[in-house]
């Protein structure tokens, strides 16, 4: 926040490499979660959460995942939203087949068969960059898709193909409400943010930042191109398929085989992209973005009294994002997150710059 | 000079005196034997021989594109040559892997600066350390105990590091931020961190002023004196090779073309002619 931290020394090592350094950043992140346990549900109707937060918080899941790999790893990956797809489907048949599975246990099991499936993708990773790469995640996508409509078994042979869910369960708490959703999701979305936190901090984080930054220098300093680039990939992947399993069980409810298409993929990265590539607050940013833009476009043109057709909508969101990705790959690589610290930056020193 | 991570050396080695140089040089640790190397039909090395001796200095020198780099890259495992064999602490190996040779004490610098530029000087150096963590990925995930543990304690080593460089200042800032002289500096901290008995440097001086080439001969020198680490060093700067090595190799066109103590090397007429003579 805008903050100075002065007069704030570190003594020891383990002050210094706290998550949060700065007290003031510590209090204010401490006052927003405290907000949105407690504060949010006392002011938001169930439509705001059913079209904003609640994809908001589930999609940053999967933009951390995606950032992982990509912004922290340097491993490009257009197939992701397979992997929402893979933790989505072994949550639904965890849940049907195994019904006295606790529903916490029911989202690690599918994170971590995302993460299979994810390091077995991951493995073109050991010998192809850029392009490449990119073309052999898209097998993933590809693969995921068919395999989810042809394999009845995933579905459990439900006639249409698309599958649905009734409301969770945990210790006796019936997760119903759209509000319900949202507290669950909160708590889920937090914990994942701070692991994922401790993860870039620890040393397999640098073990990513590495690889990403100049390979054979990481190579030579005795980091392992194959362990680097697998873990990124399953952590990655089980992200996603946490992220899978709560899209499929508290956003949509019930869906077909194409509910984790392509184009899903593609709003992960223009998440990450335009919120910051190798940032977790740029996740969170991102996925607020993408999320709000649409709804804004259709709202605020109508508050304006000129309220656009939904087919303008939609085009005017396209060109929007086109030029929004085009001016931060090209300008601000990092995305809103660095002009964020930026701003930051400026306000630290105001009003004496120098 | 700061106190060092030397806790892993034995008493002898952590004399503050160096002794002269027949007791301080030991028995060979690393030699290459005959090593060649093609890059597509281009000879980079043509068997070309050589020992590296505990604890010494030695230089190799030559005119661009004479091998020197290659040689490092060959040597740890970067390159893989055609023939030829390396033998390091009584291990043979026809084809060296870099993370192999990191985790048998081999360190390296680069001659066009290969540093993380998305990370802070900390973290650049803290980087040379993965090798030795261990933690798990779910204590790292949930930071406990074990695994905050194990990171102070190498952040320690590291911080030593940092105040033996004397770049305390630039710890929390992007490497990319730094003048090009103090990257040069993070790099040897980076090798360094690894705590290792060979350090290959690759013109460690290259593109610096007078003062910049004083300082880090100093850090070589140092390192060498106190931890006892062998180095093998890539350097144009005759003044300085001739200064600092107890022993130089000179290659020209992938092939040896000299071997011996700087006074030899400066007699020998094949030298002469190929890259003294050729700049003076
Ligand atoms: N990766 C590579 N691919 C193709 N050729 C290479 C490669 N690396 C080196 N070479 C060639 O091998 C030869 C030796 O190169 P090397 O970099 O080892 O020279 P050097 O002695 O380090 O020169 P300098 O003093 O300019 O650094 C040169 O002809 C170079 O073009
Ligand atoms: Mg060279």
């Amino acid at each position: 926040m805008f903050f100075r931290e002065n007069g704030q020394f570190k003594s020891t090592y383990r002050a210094d490499m706290q998550l949060l350094p700065i007290a003031q950043d510590r209090y204010f992140v401490l006052a927003l979660v405290a907000f949105a346990f407690f504060a949010v549900p006392l002011l938001v109707s169930d439509y705001l959460y059913l079209s904003i937060i609640n994809p908001f918080l589930i999609l940053t899941l999967a933009a951390i995942g995606l950032n992982l790999l990509v912004g922290y790893c340097g491993q490009i990956s257009i197939g992701h939203a397979a992997f929402m797809a893979w933790g989505a489907y072994a949550a639904y048949n965890l849940v049907q087949r195994v019904p006295m599975l606790n529903f916490l246990v029911v989202l690690v099991l599918a994170g971590l068969v995302a993460a299979l499936v994810g390091m077995f993708f991951g493995i073109p990773s050991l010998r192809i960059k850029g392009l490449y790469l990119a073309v052999a995640t898209l097998a993933a996508q590809f693969f995921t898709d068919w395999i989810f409509a042809r394999v009845k078994w995933f579905t459990n042979y439900s006639s249409s193909g698309s599958v649905s869910t009734a409301p969770v369960q945990i210790f006796g708490w019936t997760i119903g409400t759209p509000r319900d959703k949202y507290l669950f999701v909160l708590g889920v979305v937090i914990v994942f943010t701070l692991v994922a936190r401790n993860l870039v901090r620890g040393h397999l984080g640098r073990a990513w930042m590495a690889t990403r930054d100049m390979d054979v220098a990481a190579e030579v300093i005795g980091i392992r191109p194959v362990y680097a680039k697998l873990t990124a990939f399953g952590v990655s992947s089980f992200y996603c398929g946490v992220a899978g399993a709560l899209w499929g069980f508290f956003h949509l409810g019930s869906w077909e085989p194409l509910a984790f298409n392509l184009n899903l993929s593609f709003d992960l990265l223009f998440m990450i992209i335009i919120g910051g590539m190798g940032s977790i607050l740029g996740s969170y940013l991102g996925a607020a973005f993408i999320v709000a833009l649409p709804i804004a476009l259709n709202q605020i043109p109508e508050k304006l009294g000129v309220p656009l057709s939904t087919a303008m909508a939609s085009n005017v969101e396209f060109m929007i994002f086109g030029s929004l990705i085009v001016l931060f790959l090209v300008l601000e690589p990092h995305g809103l997150a660095r002009l964020w610290a930026i701003g930051k930056e400026k306000l630290r020193l105001w009003p004496f710059p120098h | 000079m700061a106190s060092l991570p030397v806790q892993a050396l034995p008493a002898s080695k952590r004399l503050d005196e160096p002794p002269p140089a027949h007791t301080r040089i030991g028995p060979v640790i690393l030699s290459v034997a005959n090593i060649s190397l093609d890059f597509g039909g281009v000879r980079a090395i043509s068997d070309v021989s050589f020992d590296v001796r505990e604890h010494e200095v030695l230089a190799i020198i030559g005119p661009n594109g004479a091998g020197k780099s290659s040689m490092l890259n060959v040597i740890n495992g970067v390159y893989h040559a055609q023939q030829g064999r390396i033998r390091f602490k009584d291990r043979e190996f026809a084809a060296m892997q870099p993370h192999r040779a990191a985790a048998m004490g081999i360190a390296r610098t680069f001659q066009n600066l290969a540093l993380f530029k998305g990370m802070s000087v900390l973290d650049n150096i803290m980087t040379g350390r993965n090798m030795k963590m261990r933690t798990g990925i779910l204590a790292q995930a949930l930071r406990v105990g074990p695994a905050e543990r194990e990171e102070m304690r190498h952040r320690e080593v590291v911080e030593h590091i940092i105040d033996f460089l004397e770049i305390q200042a630039y710890r929390k800032t992007p490497v990319g931020r730094l003048a090009y002289g103090l990257q040069k500096r993070v790099d040897l901290g980076r090798a360094l961190a690894l705590e290792p008995e060979v350090l290959l440097l690759d013109e460690p001086m290259a593109g610096m002023n007078v003062e910049e080439k004083q300082d880090m001969c100093r850090f070589i020198l140092d390192v060498n004196e106190q931890y006892g680490t062998t180095i093998v060093l890539i350097e144009h700067d005759m003044g300085v090779v001739m200064d600092i090595s107890d022993r130089i190799v000179v290659l020209d066109y992938g092939r040896k073309i000299g071997d011996g103590t700087p006074g030899e090397v400066r007699g020998n007429r094949a030298v002469i002619d190929a890259y003294l003579g050729a700049t003076h």
